[in-house]
């Protein structure tokens, strides 16, 4: 392959070459080993039983692995109550944030109503612990709190704005020209949207759904403070439950592992549209 | 955060409407009123659960009530004794020190992954996905975990420093490394987030100056400094935007793993706000934090877009 009189210099090239993709491949580990490293110590610590998660030094591999702990949070601690509360919730506050953000967005997007969009824009920096305070209050009122009704009403924070945004980003990229046509047909504006703009918008609703979904789903705080011992959301149910009743390192990461197992697949199984949803909006600089 | 408040799409969409306005064809201005009765909805709903709890809080700041007993109005009384409030003062600066923190540092790493993630490579697809799981998992979940590890006698942490030869650490245990601690997991966290608008920012950039660059004989360092970073700072600022308004928010984390301590160590304005609102049921006096609160993420982040501004004016 080499001429003989080039072996010397084209070694050092090869050397040079080895060490900067070593060098390459030693930064791309040190770049993405704690991201998973976490992950898998958290389903270490679920499979192993409470004498190895105390040991020290630490045992890494579960040996041998159980499911005590998993069983454990779902038959002690009534696991599947609060992971069915947070479907209910979650899945609720999203279904409401399409019906009402769906239409609003290609409103906003022909309208051109961007005071609207501002005022969403302002919704999304103000802390959620605000919204809960004269929210709390007015449940309190209309004795409302403790229910999952209260903890839908709140959830709404989160989906609303995020269906509205990405709904209003989205019908914006679609051409007029179809929905002029169709008007020429006699169309009524409703009409437009049903039928020509809304069968178009499809991945834009994809994407919209399962962040506003993953966003609900992760809220800890309205759950905390809204629910009762019964309508509690899983983040919420996995800190009061857990470690105010016990200090036990196996169910505490099995039950963690529970809660985030769903967003995960959620992200993996969508993985190309949620990073161009959330990369689309964010870099239109 | 929201919670999630990690959004950026919010600022994406807002700042492209502020740079592009494009005149809505007369065809669809005739027809303002048809399309206006799409956003009522909406309107009705944002206005009960946003604007409707927004107002609330402004007007029960300045009455004096805790739930159950009698409000009584005491004007801006509230106001006073929160700017006397030592307490509350130094869970300002507390959340100043972990937004500095939380900010700058993943912003470094995000772009220094972007920058790797940008070459093509085996398993690069995998590897990203990988390295961007993070960002979606449950923060309350997270927080557990690492509570775990922080621990200063089991914990896994305090293992890997002595594998390397460092005494162990007391992380969360120790009033002066709480915060740079918490900071390691909101690192942890949010820096996919970063990369993933720097690799954004990246794919858009042109090749024509490299080439001539190269040519003239440039260095990696130089490629980067002169053409790399100039052309990426509107995308670092946007990151930037986000990442503050996300970090002065942070709550979930820092409650999990500290609750605010040891003592008051790492109780930001979220901690001290939750509380007042929620373990003292001291309303009014938690309405005017959520104002001061409110105040201040808008004046960072109306500080950080004025920034956007300058460097769209001298990049681009």
């Amino acid at each position: 392959m080499e001429r003989p009189g080039a072996s010397r210099q084209s070694t050092r090239a090869r050397a040079r070459r080895i060490a900067r993709r070593t060098g390459f491949w030693f930064s791309v580990a040190v770049i993405v080993s704690p991201a998973i490293l976490v992950f898998l110590w958290m389903l270490s610590l679920s499979l192993k039983n409470e004498i190895d998660n105390l040991a020290y030094p630490p045992v890494f591999i579960p040996d041998p692995p159980t499911l005590k702990n998993y069983v454990q949070v779902f038959t002690e601690n009534a696991m599947g109550l609060y992971f069915w509360n947070s479907v209910v919730v979650s899945g609720c506050a999203t279904l409401i944030a399409l019906a009402v953000g769906v239409p609003a967005g290609y409103g906003i997007a022909r309208l051109q109503a961007h005071r609207f969009t501002v005022l969403i824009l302002i919704a999304r920096m103000t802390p959620a612990l605000s919204y809960l305070i004269p929210l709390f209050t007015v449940f309190q009122f209309l004795g409302l709190n403790n229910t999952l009704t209260a903890l839908v009403i709140t959830h709404l924070v989160i989906t609303v704005p995020i269906v509205v945004y990405v709904m209003a980003g989205y019908f914006e990229t679609l051409p007029k020209e179809l929905e002029e046509a169709a008007l020429i047909d006699g169309g009524s504006a409703w009409t437009l949207f049903r039928y020509v703009a809304l069968p178009l918008a499809r991945p834009g609703i994809v994407v919209g759904t399962i962040l506003a979904f993953i966003f609900s789903w992760n809220n800890f705080v309205f759950g905390a403070v809204l629910a009762g011992r019964a309508t509690r959301t899983l983040p919420a149910a996995v800190y009061n439950v857990l470690t105010f009743e016990q200090l036990a390192w196996g169910p505490l990461a099995a039950a963690a592992i529970v809660v985030t197992l769903p967003v995960l697949l959620l992200t993996v199984v969508i993985q190309k549209e949620i990073v161009a949803g959330l990369t689309a909006g964010g870099v239109k600089a | 955060m929201p919670p999630g408040s990690n959004n950026p799409v919010a600022l994406g969409r807002n700042s492209a409407a502020v740079a592009a306005p494009r005149p809505p064809s007369a065809f669809f201005a005739r027809r303002r009123r048809n399309y206006r009765r799409f956003i009522i909805p909406a309107v009705v709903v944002v206005g009960a659960v946003i604007v409707f709890p927004w107002m609330f809080t402004v007007w029960m700041s300045a009455f004096d009530w805790k739930i159950g007993s009698v409000a009584h109005f005491v004007g801006f009384d509230n106001y006073v004794g929160l700017a006397t409030n030592q307490r509350f003062l130094e869970s300002i600066g507390h959340t100043f020190y972990f937004t500095l923190l939380a900010v700058v540092l993943p912003l470094v790493l995000g772009t220094i992954a972007a920058l790797i993630f940008h070459r093509e490579f085996p398993m690069r697809g995998v590897l990203r996905a990988v390295f961007t799981m993070p960002m979606m998992a449950t923060p309350v979940a997270v927080a557990l975990v690492w509570t775990m590890m922080f621990h200063p006698q089991q914990g896994v942490l305090n293992y890997l420093l002595s594998l390397v030869g460092l005494p162990p650490s007391l992380w969360v245990y120790s009033p002066t490394l709480v915060i740079p601690s918490l900071v390691m997991v909101e690192i942890w966290h949010w820096t996919p987030l970063v990369m993933l608008i720097v690799l954004g920012g990246l794919a858009a950039l042109p090749i024509e100056p490299y080439e001539s660059a190269r040519l003239d004989g440039a260095t990696e360092w130089q490629l980067f400094r002169y053409i790399t970073l100039p052309l990426i700072a509107p995308f670092l600022v946007v990151a930037a935007v986000i990442r503050t308004i996300d970090a002065v928010k942070a709550f979930d984390t820092i409650y999990v793993i500290s609750q605010g301590g040891p003592g008051t160590a790492s109780e930001t304005i979220n901690l001290y706000l939750y509380l007042q609102a929620f373990a003292f049921y001291n309303v009014g006096n938690a309405s005017a934090v959520v104002v001061v609160f409110f105040a201040i993420i808008l004046a960072l982040a109306l500080l950080l877009l004025h920034v956007r501004q300058r460097t769209r004016w001298v990049a681009m």
